[in-house]
């Protein structure tokens, strides 16, 4: 089964690490992805730029609206996520322990996927 | 991140809206900023046991305000002060506070703080200097350094700055949608200022006045998480990212300036890049073209030209013509012209700052440009007398070496050809 890891911070606490605390947070980070990469698990990851880069398309009308900024007005946001390939919820609640080991503060909301397309585009 | 660090993050992304509170509240920077000190103390004491709170604005700002109330009530300020059961239960503060304090209202107030800051009436040192010292949270020895003054000087230009502040007397209503656009406008042009202090510092400085850079971009993304419709704070928070994206490739090992057109681009930071040019194109779409929009639309063509050779000029050249007609200087019409010069050639540049000669002749640049320009046209002796007049208007080393280098190809049989920004 595949599963999303949605990972979600508190964009202005993100925001007020410097350079170096950032750098370091992903070098940890990078030694869980070595890793589940090794064991074939690890799908697409994805971190998104701050949402005040972010465009909202409302389509619950005609024409659509759009609107400037992240579709939820939150204490957290949607920074980034994963995809990966897992026997059980238990093994995915590991993976995501050891990503906050490394990444301490917001929360993983785990979604197991239903229609996963690869797709075409260039990383 | 160790503890400590990781509630210096949380202390750090919460200061501004919890100050930006408790001046609304107590109406007093000093009496706020004492107030946050307070609360940020509890909190070193209270989160590593208990865990930081969910909002930690919000405790910040009902754990300074109680601690501030009695200093409050000793100096028997006036000013109205709230009921007495809003504030003694602390076991509910988060909560209560949250539903007292909507979005807009704390919206509001940081603006204001924000704008406290640099209130017209306010020199721009001291603007940049009481905004590091309130906003940002640095302390006067932090900001003295980064200003290359005494911490005694320093003391005394923000305390200067935070009277001047108080007799000025910012309204605290909500202000008009006139009142805060002119408000957002003021505060735009501060934190360019405060991007710039750090920008123009040299490479033997870069370490405490390039935090300076970073700074001013943290606080435009928060602006722009209030006010995310704004097109004119996407742009300049588009201008700074895409210049800030070329730090690590604007001076060289021994610290000279390096020209944008000889960067190395594969040192420019991608992911800044691709944010800058994102907010850019966002501001764009709103159709309400302003001067940062066409400036950060300046620094996108440089920045996504994968060769210098791939720069495109000529909607340069027109978006510079833009910004003559939104913001007309003469520094303007300068960099124009450099621009110019790429698309109608040195002559046509130089005829675009002859006119310029009376009010930049005390200006670095027009010089630098000036001496490029003959340089080009093959007119070695104008162009040494323009660059020696560079080097004496020189604002740092890194400058004058940058002339220097160009005075040394004049000495050379084939000049190199050498045009454009220096920054």
């Amino acid at each position: 089964m595949q599963y999303a890891i949605l990972c979600y911070h508190d964009e202005n606490v993100v925001s007020a690490w410097s350079k170096e605390e950032d750098d370091a947070v992903m070098a940890k980070l990078a030694r869980v992805h070595e890793k589940l990469a090794r064991q074939g698990k690890l799908g697409p990851v994805v971190r998104l730029l701050p949402t005040t880069a972010a465009t909202t398309l409302r389509k619950d009308r005609e024409p659509p609206l759009v609107i400037d900024g992240p579709f939820a007005e939150t204490k957290e946001q949607l920074l980034g996520f994963y995809v990966v390939d897992c026997a059980s919820l238990e093994e995915v609640l590991q993976i995501a322990r050891e990503l906050a080991a490394a990444n301490p503060g917001g929360a993983y909301e785990i979604r197991p996927i239903g229609v996963f397309n690869p797709g075409s585009a260039r990383a | 991140m160790s503890d400590v660090s990781w509630i210096d993050a949380v202390l750090t992304s919460a200061r501004a809206q919890a100050v930006a509170a408790l001046l609304r509240y107590f109406r007093d920077l000093d009496i706020a900023e004492e107030a946050f000190q307070e609360a940020c103390l509890r909190a070193l004491k209270s989160w590593p046991k208990n865990g930081p709170p969910r909002d930690a604005a919000a405790w910040l700002i009902m754990v300074g305000k109680n601690a501030a109330i009695d200093t409050v009530r000793r100096q028997r300020r006036e000013g109205p002060l709230p009921q007495e059961e809003l504030i003694s239960d602390l076991s509910d503060a988060e909560a209560s506070t949250v539903e007292r304090i909507d979005e807009a209202d704390y919206r509001d107030d940081i603006l204001r703080l924000l704008f406290v800051c640099c209130h017209p009436e306010l020199p721009a040192t001291q603007q940049i200097a009481l905004a590091l010292r309130i906003v940002s949270g640095l302390s006067t020895r932090q900001i003295a350094r980064a200003f290359l003054v005494s911490d005694d000087a320093m003391e005394q230009r923000i305390t200067r700055a935070k009277a001047r502040v108080a007799k000025a007397n910012v309204p605290f209503e909500a202000p008009s949608a006139v009142d805060r656009s002119e408000r957002l406008a003021a505060v735009a042009a501060m934190l360019y200022l405060l991007f710039n202090e750090g920008y123009t510092a040299g490479a033997s400085e870069q370490g405490s006045r390039a935090a300076l850079c970073d700074e001013a971009i943290r606080l435009c993304r928060l602006l722009l998480r209030l006010f995310p419709a704004e097109p004119e704070i996407m742009a300049l928070t588009s201008l700074l990212l895409l210049q800030h994206a070329r730090s690590r490739a604007r001076f060289d090992m021994d610290g000279s300036v390096v020209l944008l057109e000889e960067q190395d681009r594969q040192l420019w930071d991608q992911k800044l890049i691709a944010e800058g040019l994102a907010l850019i194109d966002k501001a764009v779409r709103h159709r309400r073209p302003g001067p940062y929009q066409v400036q950060a639309a300046i620094a996108a063509l440089h920045a996504r030209a994968q060769r210098p050779q791939d720069t495109d000029w000529g909607e340069i050249d027109l978006l510079y013509g833009a910004l003559e007609r939104m913001q007309p200087s003469p520094v303007v019409t300068l960099n124009r012209a450099v621009a110019a010069a790429k698309v109608r050639g040195p002559e046509a540049a130089l005829a675009m700052i002859e006119p310029l000669a009376a009010k930049l002749n005390g200006y670095f640049y027009f010089h630098g440009a000036k001496g490029a320009f003959l340089l080009e046209l093959g007119r070695s002796e104008e162009a040494r007398v323009a660059f020696n007049r560079a080097i004496a208007l020189a604002n740092t080393p890194a400058e004058a070496a940058h002339i220097r280098q160009q005075l040394d190809r004049l000495a050379r049989p084939s000049p190199h050809k050498n045009l454009g920004h220096t920054r």
